[in-house]
């Protein structure tokens, strides 16, 4: 039984239920939760990349005011559990063993060696100064290539290596298109093309936090994280906690963008000092802090060949990556590669196509996912050498995308990978995209300024992406090694007086779900939208769940809320009819009420039915006095946004300077709950993709010191950075679910950096220019202009 | 410990506090206004910006991570805290921020806030240019900052949206957290207007 409605709340711009708390500071970011007797912990990191730890001596810090423990990795060794990596993305990776604390070696910069426990937060930090500790340097590894080379110092010296594992994909061997190596043999026109992503830091603007309780023989852990879920579980399998007896809350969460993805030491340690003390134990990073231990994303070298005929058709791509894993393996780091491993053929018909990937180990931070976790580099490599494609063949960039893309009639469409593109319209969005910026006027605007040589060039970027995400099957997560499932749980409590009280296993922090999963559920069960709360991040309340990542909660988590209200609305019917004194079969849910099929003022809402099955002084014979349900549901495949994004830059060739005239993007994410969030999604994640393209960069010196260690020097874009976004849509909707919707959490960010690049080349293309590293800062680009063909690096 | 009397949010605290206190620790794990925030060490974020007023009676943002509690002593500091009325009416910027989606994890809100409204003090109507200037001390991760220009704008219009023009009718979310019904938004695709 389906629910129509006359006036849908699905669709409409509602503003955000989640605001009134947030613009009034009344809000519950861990750091603001203080406990019974709480003691706070601070951390003791390494100040080497990598050295052996030759003695620890805490005690001096016990003399410290306030102090209440000190201990280090040595001292729970046996007890602090390890860092599990949930994506042994092969059978022989090479996976080390990695501990919350430091005991006998160290392997990157800032790695947690000692804690104290305090009183007070400031005690706790002044009396790390107390401890001793005694390093003998080792050497460091810190280049990819560098490391993968013979008689490179080793990260982990008793792996006698410093790869991590190598995965292949080759559409030959897996029966799902030719052979990439033949295609460029054969090839008219080959492209090759090195490309750098560079080390990128997360950077939510809530600095993580955690404070364990482990009163009464069960632990509470609060944390700023996108996952309770999976930290519940493996804190319960890493330290033989038993898992009922352990509560993980996701309180409200400032941010993640996968930088809270992870089961972190900071989380660990904190259970073991709580454990130590017998007291709740609470601690939040410092900034500093955050930028050397908390994980790091992209950092990556590409090798990109496109193979194709003279008429600009491709004939194959074969994709070559060095993935650094950083100094230990973060829960999902080996496979975020993995999820750009069949994103390389985007949007085009790749008849042949191979990838390879190596992930090695350097003394660094560990990676793992961030914003778009694979993608984006996927997208960048190929768009990037779409572009250098047309230019090889003088083709307009948007020319030799429409030679290759699928068309709309051609939907579904299988790629070469195997992956089933449900539905898309790239035409459309393109068309529209153009059609906004004036693109036949810019490049009339172009050739002007280069027919008269004008110090400030024009450049056009475009970028016409795909994606997978709505992560993901389980069947195809399990095929790919990845150790949990990717299904979602929704539970919907309906009570007395017809409130509803939804429950979801995703784990917002920032999109707007209590909003955009009011608006669902008040259309499938007629309740209106200020009536329904939504609960979350609570493994006690919402205990199923795989949480917030990947562009999921919305094609995977709103599709368990649509089941969930369905049976909802099958239990409610039953009784509906037994008040109507008609048969189920008579009635019909339409605007918000079972109604008798011809007779519609004979009518039952929901709140009605919730009565009676509270009261339950007259339910039929048989039926349980509750309406409740739980819905679970796991994707038959993954969800494909598109879109094209044009970027036309000003690039001053006698200062480098590089200025954002026009972003226009135009998303397809299929149909829309709630334009002003999905508005806002895009325009954020195009910022972060902005940003890789112009300004961030995670650099350390030779020693494998970060020298980028606070946002000083880590540059996150102000407003002043960042043009005025233009964001339209298409909507060509999912037909693999009901809601039509498609993941827009990762789609910004997955497009934009290449638009930027492709634009800051284009202008640059008469000088020889053919690549700028990113971030593109002024200097590279002023090199790029003066040295015509040099890729414009330092 | 040093005495500091500072009020905040209207209220008058006499405290004993460390000299080396910063006034953000000190509104937070002293009085308790823990809707300031802390996001980075080195003054860059802004999340912890408040309104702080001297001698001249004048209400400056400062980042209250780069005073310290005792040059607060005999000052009056507004905090996201107390900007709303005692009804709960919500200050014009505050409306404007969640009428324009102006926030999404809302970690750099209250400082987002209270630099907007020291913006405003300066420049009752700012450009875009003036907008994104202004706010340059205060970062965002999530929004891209575009509708914060226009959260701005909109306060500065007296409480009017940017543009007349309209992408999808706007509908508030609850009386709880928004008096005012259907704010029009400019439409997406069209530069933000500057007044």
């Amino acid at each position: 039984m389906t629910a129509t409605i006359a006036q849908p709340e699905v669709g409409r711009a509602r503003l955000r239920k989640e605001d009134a708390r947030l613009v009034t500071g009344r809000t519950r970011w861990t750091e603001n939760i203080t406990l019974p007797g709480m003691l706070h912990l601070a951390i003791l990191r390494s100040p080497y990349a990598h050295a052996r730890i030759t003695s620890v001596n805490t005690a001096p810090a016990l003399d410290r005011p306030n102090v209440i423990a000190a201990f280090s990795g040595a001292d729970v060794a046996e007890t602090q559990g390890v860092l599990a990596c949930a994506w042994p993305v092969t059978e022989d990776m090479v996976a080390p063993t990695y501990t919350p604390l430091a005991v006998t070696e160290v392997r990157h910069v800032g790695e947690p060696v000692a804690v104290v426990v305090a009183r007070d937060r400031a005690s706790a930090v002044d009396a790390l100064e107390a401890i001793e500790v005694d390093y003998e340097p080792l050497p460091v590894v810190l280049g990819l290539e560098e490391a993968l080379a013979e008689g490179s110092p080793l990260v982990h010296s008793d792996k006698g290596t410093n790869k991590c594992y190598t995965w292949i994909f080759d559409s030959a061997e897996a029966g799902t298109g030719g052979n990439a190596v033949q295609a460029e043999a054969d090839a008219e026109v080959v492209i090759k093309r090195r490309y750098v992503q560079q080390r990128l830091i997360p950077s939510s603007m809530e600095p993580r936090s955690v404070i364990v309780d482990p009163s009464g023989g069960e632990w509470t852990m609060y944390s700023a994280t996108q996952i309770p879920h999976i930290v519940r579980f493996l804190l319960s399998a890493t330290t033989g906690t038993p898992e009922h007896k352990i509560r993980v809350i996701a309180p409200d969460v400032g941010g993640g963008f996968g930088g809270k993805i992870g089961v972190t030491p900071e989380e660990w340690i904190a259970f073991t000092a709580a454990n130590r003390v017998g007291r709740p134990v609470k601690y939040t990073e410092s900034r500093a802090e955050s930028m050397v231990s908390a994980h790091h994303g992209r950092d990556v070298i590409q090798d990109i060949t496109l193979s194709a005929r003279r008429d600009g058709t491709l004939t194959g791509v074969s994709v070559k990556l060095i993935a650094n894993m950083g100094a230990y393996l973060g829960v999902v780091g080996p496979g975020v590669p993995l999820l750009g491993a069949f994103m390389y053929n985007a949007i085009y018909k790749v008849p042949a196509y191979r990838f390879e990937c190596t992930g090695v180990f350097t003394n660094t931070t560990k990676t793992d996912a961030y914003r778009g976790a694979g993608r984006p580099e996927a997208t960048y490599a190929i768009e990037r050498a779409m572009d250098e494609l047309a230019a090889e063949l003088g083709l307009d960039p948007v020319e030799i995308r429409r030679r290759n893309w699928i068309t709309h009639e051609e939907f579904p469409f299988t790629t070469v990978c195997g992956l089933v593109y449900d539905s898309g319209n790239y035409e459309a969005a393109t068309e529209k995209a153009l059609s906004l910026l004036g693109y036949d006027d810019l490049r009339a605007e172009q050739a002007a300024r280069r027919a008269s040589n004008d110090p400030v060039q024009l450049g056009i970027g475009v970028s016409t992406y795909t994606e997978m995400c709505g992560l993901a099957p389980s069947r195809i997560l399990g095929a790919l090694r990845y150790g949990a499932g990717g299904w979602e749980s929704a539970t919907i409590r309906v009570l007395a007086t017809g409130k509803v009280e939804v429950i979801t296993g995703t784990t917002p922090h920032g999109q707007g779900h209590v909003t955009a999963w009011s608006q669902i559920v008040a259309d499938q069960l007629g309740v209106p939208f200020d009536d329904i709360s939504v609960l979350y991040g609570d493994t006690r309340v919402a205990n199923k769940g795989m949480d917030t990542y990947g562009s999921r909660s919305l094609a995977v988590g709103g599709i368990a809320l649509v089941n969930a209200c369905e049976k909802v609305r099958d239990k409610a019917k039953v009784v509906a009819a037994h008040m109507l004194e008609c048969s189920a079969d008579d009635l019909e849910f339409t605007d918000g009420a079972f109604r008798v099929r011809g007779n519609p003022e004979a009518a039952k809402t929901l709140a009605d039915v919730a009565l009676a099955v509270f009261t339950a002084h007259n339910l039929p014979d048989g039926i349980e006095p509750q309406l409740d349900s739980e819905a679970t549901f796991d994707p038959s495949t993954f969800s494909f946004p598109h879109g094209t994004h044009l970027c036309a830059t000003e690039v001053d060739t006698e200062t480098g300077q590089v200025k954002i005239r026009r972003y226009v993007c135009v998303d397809d994410v299929g149909k829309v709950i709630n334009p002003l969030i999905v508005e806002g999604q895009v325009h954020g994640g195009v910022a972060q993709g902005i940003a890789q393209a112009l300004f961030e960069d995670a650099v350390y010196d030779e020693s494998g010191n970060l020298i980028t260690g606070s946002f000083a020097e880590y540059l996150l874009p102000s407003a002043a950075d960042l043009p005025t976004l233009e964001a339209d849509r298409t909507e060509t909707p999912a037909t693999t679910h009901p809601l039509g919707a498609k993941g827009v959490g990762e789609a910004g960010t997955i497009a934009a950096t290449p638009a930027v690049v492709n634009a800051i080349v284009d202008a640059l293309r008469p000088r020889g220019v053919h690549d700028v590293m990113m971030p593109c800062t002024p200097e590279r680009v002023w090199r790029a202009a003066q040295d015509g063909s040099g890729r414009g690096s330092s | 410990m040093a005495r500091v009397s500072v009020t905040v949010d209207g209220t008058r605290y006499v405290d004993e506090v460390e000299p080396r206190t910063l006034l953000v620790h000190y509104l937070r794990d002293q009085i308790g206004k823990v809707g300031t925030v802390v996001g980075c060490d080195t003054g860059n974020c802004g999340a912890c910006t408040v309104l702080m007023s001297g001698p001249d009676h004048v209400a400056r943002s400062v980042k209250s991570c780069s005073v310290l509690a005792i040059q607060a002593d005999g000052c009056a500091v507004t905090t996201v805290e107390g900007l709303a009325d005692s009804d709960g009416t919500l200050h014009p910027v505050q409306r404007a921020f969640h009428e324009q989606h102006a926030l999404q994890c809302g970690f750099c809100t209250p400082g987002m806030i209270m630099a907007t409204v020291d913006l405003l003090r300066e420049n009752p109507h700012p450009t875009e240019a003036e907008i994104r200037e202004g706010i340059s001390g205060n970062l965002c991760r999530c929004t891209g900052y575009q509708n914060i220009v226009r959260a701005v704008q909109q306060a500065a219009n007296g409480g009017a949206a940017p543009s007349a023009a309209h992408s999808a009718p706007v509908e508030s979310a609850s009386a709880e957290s928004a008096s005012v019904e259907s704010a029009a938004r400019p439409v997406a695709h069209s530069p933000a207007v500057t007044s």
